[in-house]
């Protein structure tokens, strides 16, 4: 079926041999007038070069601020059907596990209701539903909510929907429950997901052991990553089948097969703190000086585990560019046993969280707060000690900070005196 | 930009339902979008919310942050949406006649 618009710039983009999101919307354009709307508004867009959404827009759903994100076009005249093309953030279920019959449902509704184009998921993890009319909000809400039991995510300044890895549902290697903290993290913060109250986005994320699968140290204001204190379970037979080429290192992802390791080479010397030792029979590894990297238990995961005393490391503050450069978390919380009802740990977010709505500025991330402030200022606010294992280079840094008020006696220190004294 | 009228005032609002400038403001405004936000009866509360947004407004040139509305108002974010339930951005602000808060996805 011929569509409404031409979009020859567009079809240069269905050529080659890679999916192309043309060809998806043109799919369901043919029943869909907005999605054809849709098409010949981007095809304006790549003609003017120039984009034609506004930005923003208040839209929303009764008792809840965020979830809703306003889409309005400036060329409703050209492009009726997309006049309004509100976006609408659906909370996944942990590790996204659905059944059949609740992505049909969801599709149903959305068929029904908006433009029938879904990204799963989007990059918080939420499920996108793209393109909706702002009359249709209350029923699509009331539809997800009552039939459904799902409900809507965070957008703008609030709490963003918290997300996690597969955890113990699909790893043996996950140290907590990621699908039950953030199950708990959701329920228990619902006034922070859905009343946007904060200086800006706040994000959690929970992977269940240090690969991180979830990249919650890139991308978490609050990263909740599992690991344990003690030592890393070594099955020394098995070792010894990975040097005699009995077994596939790596679990086989290169598809090498059964093949000879190298475990000087390829496990002992690209261990970053150098904390392993291989005499050709044994392996010894010195925990004390194991950073948690997984690398060799990615090699050998028939040898090595995590160890049993398990929990989760807390960090905090990474974000990508937006004033500042993209940065990673620190670590905060070197070790908590994160053990349901998580009570240490939501003192810890209530403590951070007041510190923050209380000092942040206006669209300032935590970790930017935290850099424009200091870490020390954070850490005394949530009432935690500096700790080695917060720094990255601890042996090679040889700046102490006293802080007066902890030195029997204290002191002050007089600039202008000591200006007196010594040049600038 | 579309026209409305109400009690023999004429508004001009955007897509968004909101009042084109804050001068044009006055009590009739509030009583024609208090339907619209799902609000029965104008309480003293509502009242007490719509004239701090103003005062910080004219004081400041922009609307306040969530947390100093909910400081000197003194009630609890969650309270002031179920006075406001499109809450203190849509719709509160809407009717103190603020202009649209500058969202961000």
């Amino acid at each position: 079926m011929a569509l409404k618009h031409k979009t020859p710039l567009l079809d240069e983009l269905e050529k080659g041999p890679w999916p192309s999101f043309v060809s998806d919307v043109k799919q369901i354009a043919a029943r869909k007038p907005m999605c054809e709307d849709l098409l010949g508004l981007l095809e304006q867009s790549y003609v003017d070069k120039e984009g034609h959404w506004k930005h923003g827009g208040i839209v929303g759903v009764l008792g809840y601020g965020g979830g809703v994100i306003g889409r309005y076009c400036d060329r409703p005249d050209l492009f009726p059907e997309v006049a309004h093309f509100h976006t609408m953030r659906v909370n996944q279920p942990s590790s996204k596990f659905y059944s059949t019959e609740v992505l049909k449902q969801l599709c149903d509704i959305w068929e029904k209701r908006g433009s029938g184009l879904t990204n799963m998921h989007g990059s918080t993890g939420d499920i996108i539903l793209l393109g909706t009319v702002t009359d249709q909000l209350e029923p699509i809400f009331y539809e997800l909510t009552h039939d459904m039991n799902m409900d809507l995510g965070g957008s703008g300044s609030n709490m963003r929907t918290p997300s996690c890895c597969l955890g113990k549902a699909r790893c043996e290697w996950s140290c907590i429950d990621t699908q039950a903290i953030t199950h708990d993290i959701t329920t228990e913060f619902q006034d922070e997901l859905h009343r946007p109250a904060f200086p800006y986005k706040f994000k959690f994320k929970t992977s269940g052991c240090p690969n991180d699968c979830v990249a919650a140290i890139a991308r978490a204001d609050c990263s909740i990553i599992g690991t344990w204190r003690d030592d890393i379970r070594i099955d020394q037979e098995a070792v010894k089948a990975y040097a005699a080429g009995e077994l596939a290192p790596n679990g086989n992802s290169f598809g090498t097969g059964p093949s000879v390791l190298d475990i000087q080479k390829e496990v002992c010397d690209l261990c970053p703190t150098r904390c392993m030792e291989w005499d050709g029979k044994t392996l010894k590894i010195w925990n004390e000086d194991c950073t948690r990297c997984m690398h060799c238990i990615n090699v050998m995961p028939r040898a090595l585990r995590p160890g049993t005393d398990t929990g989760a490391t807390i960090l905090c503050g990474a974000k990508a560019p937006i004033l500042e450069g993209a940065q990673l978390s620190s670590v905060i919380i070197p070790f908590i046993k994160m053990e349901e009802p998580y009570e240490e740990f939501k003192d810890f977010v209530d403590k951070m969280w007041d510190w923050w709505m209380e000092e942040g500025k206006n669209r300032e991330r935590l970790g930017e707060s935290i850099q424009r402030l200091g870490l020390r200022a954070f850490l005394n606010a949530c009432e935690l000690e500096p700790d080695p294992r917060m720094i990255n280079t601890p042996r090679y840094n040889p700046y102490i900070f006293y802080d007066p008020a902890d030195v029997p006696g204290g002191w002050e220190i007089d600039g202008k005196a000591y200006r007196e004294k010594h040049q600038a | 930009m579309a026209i409305v009228e109400h009690m023999g005032k004429t508004f001009e609002i955007d897509e968004d339902g909101f009042i084109d400038a804050f001068e044009s403001w006055n009590p009739e405004w509030v009583d024609y979008v208090k339907g619209s936000e799902g609000i029965q009866e104008l309480t003293e509360e509502h009242w007490k919310v719509i004239h701090v947004l103003q005062d910080y407004y004219q004081k400041h040139g922009i609307a306040p942050m969530v947390r100093i509305l909910t400081k000197v108002t003194g009630y609890k974010l969650k309270y002031i949406y179920e006075l406001f339930p499109s809450g203190p951005g849509k719709g509160a602000c809407k009717m103190a006649g603020l202009p649209k808060p500058t969202g961000c996805v």
